[in-house]
């Protein structure tokens, strides 16, 4: 007998047998497919959207698609007006913010404070900024939670990190100072070495950047004083690109254009903090520990519900071997359920994940602390795991079948053990 | 046609063994009718079982057709019993998935399109589904094509089974009890699609309990406690 014989065969019977099965048993056996894919995909497709997520909103709401930075050894970018120039006449460049950046202390409260009480200080980056530009970049006045964003004009008056405020820190750790009582329209001093400044809380950010949620911006022209840098040396420098332009390219640009010698260039894949970097490995790799789990509790299910299939049919495979249908056609009639199953399980899976789960989570994001979760589905990683799932269901359906169809012909008919 | 040498079965459970065949020689010849008789237990259909090749024989020997059948390997039995055998259970053993037209069909595709190579499969589709159709024809089933067993009566479902096991031209009818699950109706035009058929020179070998078809046969073979006690022509 020919294989392809069987195979139709097979299918003649397998394709009957779908047809007319009990719809609420095929579909049930087709949720399950259904769950299982969702399983694969979904579970490390959120794992490593978690950390997807927070790469993004560092992309997009603080390095811009390249930045420059100054040297390890130095503190601000050499001939940062210089840079600025050549990078304006790049032609992919769409938008550049610079950033004057220092670390400085705040301090609220301290027209109440008596002299035993301890002040109430916390620590954060000052970084002035051009508002108009830094907006454009980064989007920065979309983050507002309270007050109003900055306008060229404010005259010491800063917008405040919500992390960097007690009411906004929904947790409590010894190694995060943060300010009691701060609200839009309150005082607040800021110190930078050794200069002190009375400034007015303008407006609160909101972000899960820890650069912004915890930084203290104010108008570059303000910073300079305060910094004391008359120079129009920067600390960072961050760009936006056209659509569609190459942030590699732009960085050769920069680097051919010698920049290298006076700051750090790099993509917003090379600004990556490296823990994130590390996180998604880590979260990748236990998403395939959980998908592989799924995979094989799918596998065990589809052998279970081929195994009954095949045992309570075992009379009829008896018939079938007894009017001379091939064994082997009968497995691959199982083989094709199988697959059915598993096709239309994945199918439906596809649908749901592409056409409802991505825009779901694009639109609404699972909250968390650090990031804006979504669901990460790259489609060749999602047909792979769809592949995986038909092999180990074809595997799961075959092996009862067989383990039936191999029975004496004539204890299967009778029904004898 | 068929014949079977000093044929026995034995059943082993743990230390009892039970020795239902005990030394069997059988002789069919074509175009014959044979009915096989006996009470229950006595071995008959043991016997058809093991002459239909579904069951392996504990030693004695077998030969259809001039070929030692008992020899066989389990894929070169089944496919023996694809183009050589026709089988008509007691119980129809109809695929319960499967209309009428496509319980017949399905050992006519198996078989068709085996035999003349993929080239003509098309053509071997076509004319399975002819001869299935003649087939329910025949046992008067023609209007019954796409019903499913279940929308059947036992005795339909009977004939779809005999449609079934005649539809492939087979040298050996085999029916087992054929009429132990009908009514006597529907027995009658059993046994009378049998006449039929025999008539055409079909040879076939019945196991029953009823001695009033058992005389339709040309010859009964009464069997008891594993052993032939009379054959005897009517």
């Amino acid at each position: 007998m020919s294989i392809i014989l069987n195979i139709k065969i097979g299918y003649f019977l397998a394709w009957r047998q779908i047809r007319r099965a009990n719809i609420w048993t095929t579909g049930l056996i087709v949720f399950i497919m259904v769950l299982t894919f969702l399983n694969l995909v979904v579970v490390s497709g959120i794992l490593v959207g978690l950390i997807e997520g927070s790469i993004a909103a560092h992309h997009e709401q603080f390095t811009g698609d390249v930045i420059l930075s100054n040297l390890d050894n130095k503190q601000y970018i050499e001939g940062s007006p210089n840079i600025i120039s050549i990078i304006k006449n790049i032609p992919e460049v769409a938008f550049v913010t610079s950033r004057f950046s220092t670390g400085a202390v705040l301090e609220a409260n301290y027209e109440t404070k008596k002299d035993t009480d301890k002040a109430n200080t916390a620590s954060a980056q000052l970084i002035g900024i051009n508002p108009s530009a830094e907006d454009a970049v980064t989007g920065l006045a979309s983050h507002m939670l309270e007050g109003q964003y900055l306008v060229p004009t404010d005259y010491d008056k800063v917008l405040v990190g919500s992390f960097l405020l007690a009411q906004y820190l929904s947790f409590d750790s010894p190694d995060l100072t943060s300010l009691k009582d701060v609200y839009v329209g309150t005082k607040i001093r800021i110190k930078i070495n050794g200069i002190t400044r009375e400034v007015t809380v303008k407006g609160i950010l909101k972000s899960k950047v820890d650069n912004i949620s915890r930084g203290l911006y104010m108008v570059d022209s303000q910073a300079k004083d305060v910094i004391g840098r008359q120079d129009g040396n920067v600390a960072q420098i961050a760009v936006k690109l056209k659509p569609g332009a190459d942030p590699l390219k732009v960085k050769q640009t920069l680097l051919l254009a010698g920049v290298d010698k006076s700051a750090k260039v790099q993509t917003y894949i090379d600004a990556q903090p490296k823990f994130l970097k590390d996180i998604i490995a880590t979260f990748a790799m236990l998403g395939n520990f959980l998908s592989s789990i799924g995979l094989v509790v799918s596998s065990i299910t589809i052998f279970i519900v081929i195994f009954i299939n095949a045992l309570t049919r075992r009379k009829f495979i008896g018939i079938l071997k007894g009017i001379g249908i091939n064994g082997q056609a009968i497995e691959i009639s199982y083989i094709f359920q199988s697959v059915f199953y598993a096709i239309s399980g994945s199918a439906i899976g596809l649908v749901l994940v592409y056409l409802a789960l991505v825009p779901l989570f694009k639109s609404h994001p699972i909250d968390f602390p650090f990031s804006d979760g979504i669901l990460v589905a790259p489609l060749s990683g999602t047909l792979i795991r769809m592949g995986l799932l038909i092999f180990a269901t074809i595997v799961a359906g075959y092996i009862p079948a067989r383990m039936i169809v191999r029975k004496n012909t004539l204890d299967s008919i009778l029904g004898r053990n | 046609m068929i014949e079977t040498k000093q044929l026995t079965k034995s059943f082993t459970d743990g230390d009892k063994t039970t020795h239902v065949l005990k030394g069997i020689d059988f002789k069919a010849e074509q175009g014959e009718f044979i009915a096989i008789m006996g009470r229950s237990g006595a071995g008959k259909s043991t016997l058809l079982y093991q002459m239909s090749l579904l069951d392996d024989p504990t030693s004695g020997e077998i030969i259809i057709d001039g070929k030692h059948a008992h020899n066989m390997q389990s894929e070169e039995k089944t496919e023996f019993r694809l183009k050589k055998c026709g089988y008509v259970f007691q119980d129809y053993a109809l695929l319960p998935e499967l209309t009428t037209l496509e319980n017949v069909v399905l050992p006519l595709l198996m078989s068709g399109s085996a035999r003349s190579g993929e080239a003509r499969e098309h053509m071997e589709k076509a004319e399975a589904y002819t001869r299935a159709k003649n087939a329910l024809a025949k046992v008067k089933l023609a209007h019954r094509l796409n019903n499913l067993p279940s929308q059947l009566s036992g005795g339909e479902q009977q004939r779809v089974s005999i449609a079934r096991a005649i539809a492939n031209h087979p040298i050996i009818l085999f029916a087992d009890e054929p009429t132990a699950n009908l009514d006597n109706e529907s027995s009658a035009i059993v046994m009378e699609i049998f006449q039929e058929l025999h008539k055409e020179g079909q040879t076939i070998i019945m196991v029953t309990h009823e001695e009033q078809y058992a005389k339709l046969a040309q010859k009964i073979v009464k069997i008891d406690d594993g052993k032939v006690i009379s054959n005897i022509k009517n």
